[in-house]
């Protein structure tokens, strides 16, 4: 798999993973190890990396340093952020959100999976399933990541055992029963040593999957976007004022879900003015269809009023169109959540206001209990709230679509993004 | 491959195009910091990809150090007269000639670090509320973190510790009066990404890019071009070298790589195999381990 390939390779699928483990796991060097494996790493990242591991007494080249970012967090030696990495091989590029293992950064693993199609989850192989997993697990459920794949690290340190390795994976099993995500995989492996991550382990012939790699190259990501239901929020009006151009008035935005087509029957929400797809633009091609995440613009047969905000959707094929939401919110702010609070809320792309008229209960995210009489919601909280809006939302759960059904809320007096949330 | 999965260059560009037609809705005054590097053309060329048949909506702002290369500024020039878009010049010279910079001496001396201070007070003149560059994440370790809507104080200053959380692709456009952001739509964009994309898109790029003979010197590991600019040390001499640049900068820290490559073609193939990263030849980024990051926090790109 060398990147001599990969220049000429154009058409590559794009998978974006998370990574998520407790602190020494070994993730830094797992997500190492991808890098330089698939000749990521140029000769003057690892000379820099070399010489740092020299400097602190290392015998090896301490592949973690890699992926150390600022200068706050390489001297006080953790990762605060979620960062992201890139790397590629002959059959698909990747994209890393490498999130933070730390107990109080709930918050970077739920912006860090946000946009996963896939969960790289760490256990250590001495360790075994602990509240972190669960944690972890519990997160990647909560974003409807599609794809679970748990790396029992650190099998060098257990002597490749497949009794360990059989146990970590039923207590896994044992838990994830309560999990919505339904493709989960597991394999041995150990980052250090390089056991089952882009070449088969000599170590565990009894082991009979793919390695790491593999798994990631090959996993099938093609049905995890919505096809079914049509929606194009619209950003913005293309209209050029130009001579050549003078009737031309299209609708530009992102499809977010379902295959829209020349000629569809379409209602422009909220107005609920009915057309038909007459063309559907990107730059100078008109295409037959487009499907998520394509952008496009689209043009109708009526002249409509169509304004950023509406949504296009097919005709016999709506969301739901209500002030009242029910969410599972993550708050991310330091300053805890009151009960009634006020905000701005964004949705696809709406911008209005919100206040939180219930907290309902609060997960636990290490035993899923719900708590319930809970008046405030401190950082990295979870829990299910009833918000009323200002004005009408369209929209889907997160469940059918996880751009339809998506929020963030912004404090309306210093502007932060303080929760996100996920409409039920 | 299944029939509705884009690959991965097209996912990048309409990731992109979402990102710059969502700042066009969100500010009042947004530009293009436009360097005439590759990377910047990329994002003109997709800024303009996302507006057609709408000319270009958002100013082009280059911030000159007056140590340009000859070819960048021709390259811009024209390059804003084909597609009819408006150009904002901000001198480095004029921010030194008014007291505002100060020249740096010596062998190594250059005017980058400078571009800071111009292109903060340009912004401020046009009040410019969102600057987009064609920063990526793979470029530099400090950059890893680097979010798609970046926030910034009314110094223009970056606070890496308190940055906003980005979720799916919901952005926070909210600022007080006198704040601005930085966006980057090509931050999941690779270097190989953007040559691959130049290439399939047949995008035009400043000759400097293409392997051709120049006045070179050495020094360290480095090739530098030799110009005005350069201050030469007593064993240095000027050689002629067939080379390439990777990156475009200031005549007096970007660093050449000898090469042959003279079609697009070439060029991705030597990205693709080449084991140092482009801004290795930045003599910027050498400084110390943390530069760009310091550089950021002023309020560099």
């Amino acid at each position: 798999m060398g990147k001599e390939q990969v220049g000429i390779e154009q058409n590559s699928e794009l998978l974006r993973f998370v990574t998520a483990g407790s602190v020494d796991d070994g993730k830094s060097t797992l997500i190492g190890r991808l890098l330089f494996d698939s000749k990521t790493i140029h000769e003057d990242q690892l000379e820099a990396v070399a010489q740092t591991s020299k400097k602190r007494g290392l015998d090896h080249i301490d592949l973690s340093l890699l992926t150390d970012g600022l200068k706050d967090e390489r001297e006080q030696g953790i990762t605060i952020d979620v960062a992201y990495r890139y790397f590629s091989t002959p059959k698909r590029k990747f994209i890393i959100a490498d999130c933070p293992g730390h107990i109080q950064y709930t918050r970077n693993m739920v912006t860090g999976a946000s946009t996963a199609n896939l969960a790289l989850l760490l256990i250590d192989a001495r360790k075994g399933v602990i509240e972190q997993t669960k944690r972890h697990a519990f997160l990647s459920s909560l974003l409807q990541i599609p794809h679970i794949v748990l790396c029992v690290n650190k099998m060098d340190l257990v002597d490749y055992s497949e009794e360990v390795f059989n146990q970590i994976v039923s207590d896994f099993k044992n838990f994830a029963v309560k999990l919505e995500t339904k493709d989960i995989r597991f394999i041995p492996i150990s980052a250090l040593e390089g056991d089952n991550i882009v070449d088969r382990s000599k170590n565990m012939s009894w082991y009979n999957g793919s390695t790491l790699l593999d798994q990631l190259e090959t996993i099938h990501i093609g049905s995890d976007a919505n096809l079914i239901d049509c929606r194009f929020p619209v950003q913005t009006v293309i209209r050029p004022h130009k001579k050549e151009f003078h009737d031309h008035r299209s609708y530009a935005g992102r499809v977010e879900g379902g295959i829209f087509k020349k000629g569809d029957k379409v209602m422009v929400m909220p107005s609920g003015l009915e057309s038909t797809i007459k063309a559907i633009h990107a730059y100078k091609e008109e295409l037959k269809e487009a499907f998520p995440p394509m952008s496009v613009s689209i043009e109708l047969e009526d002249d409509i009023d169509v304004g950023r905000g509406d949504m296009i959707v097919r005709l016999n094929n709506q969301p739901n169109q209500s002030q009242e939401l029910d969410v599972m919110l993550c708050w991310m702010n330091d300053r805890p959540m009151p009960l009634r609070g006020k905000f701005g809320i964004r949705q696809t792309t709406r911008n209005v206001r919100c206040a939180i008229q219930e907290i309902l209960y609060r997960v636990d995210v290490n035993t899923l209990h719900r708590e319930e009489d809970v008046n405030q919601l401190q950082m990295n909280d979870i829990a299910r709230v009833k918000i009323r809006t200002t004005a009408p939302l369209l929209w889907d759960s997160y469940s059918k679509n996880r751009n339809t059904g998506s929020i963030i809320l912004v404090d309306e007096q210093t502007n932060e993004t303080v929760a996100a949330g996920m409409i039920i | 491959m299944d029939k509705y999965i884009l690959e991965h260059l097209e996912e990048l560009e309409s990731e992109a195009i979402y990102i710059i037609r969502e700042v066009m809705a969100d500010f009042d005054n947004p530009v293009i910091l436009f360097s005439g590097g590759k990377d910047s053309i990329v994002l003109t060329h997709l800024a303009m990809k996302a507006f057609y048949p709408m000319n270009l909506p958002f100013p082009l702002v280059h911030i000159d150090t007056g140590h340009n290369f000859p070819e960048t500024i021709e390259f811009r020039d024209n390059l804003v007269k084909e597609m009819g878009a408006n150009l904002i010049v901000g001198s480095v010279q004029k921010s030194i000639d008014e007291g505002k910079a100060q020249e740096e001496s010596g062998y190594n001396a250059s005017r980058n670090r400078m571009q800071s201070i111009t292109l903060l007070d340009c912004l401020e003149e046009h009040k410019v509320d969102a600057a987009m560059g064609g920063a990526r994440r793979d470029e530099e370790k400090a950059r890893a973190k680097e979010r798609f809507f970046s926030h910034r104080d009314d110094f223009g200053q970056w606070d890496p510790k308190n940055q906003r959380p980005e979720l799916w692709h919901l952005f926070n456009a909210k600022m007080n009066f006198g704040e601005q952001f930085r966006v980057f739509p090509l931050s999941n964009w690779t270097e190989l990404d953007i040559w691959q994309y130049i290439a399939k898109e047949d995008i035009p790029l400043p000759s400097l890019y293409y392997s051709h003979k120049r006045k070179c010197i050495r020094r360290g590991n480095a090739i530098l071009a030799y110009s005005d600019y350069l201050n030469l040390k007593p064993d240095e001499k000027v050689e002629e070298i067939q080379i390439r640049f990777r990156t475009i900068g200031d005549m007096t820290i970007t660093g050449a790589v000898e090469s042959n490559a003279t079609e697009i073609e070439d060029i991705v193939n030597e990205v693709a195999t080449t084991r140092v990263t482009e801004r290795n030849s930045r003599a910027d980024d050498a400084r110390s381990e943390a530069a760009m990051e310091e550089r950021k926090k002023e309020g560099y790109f």
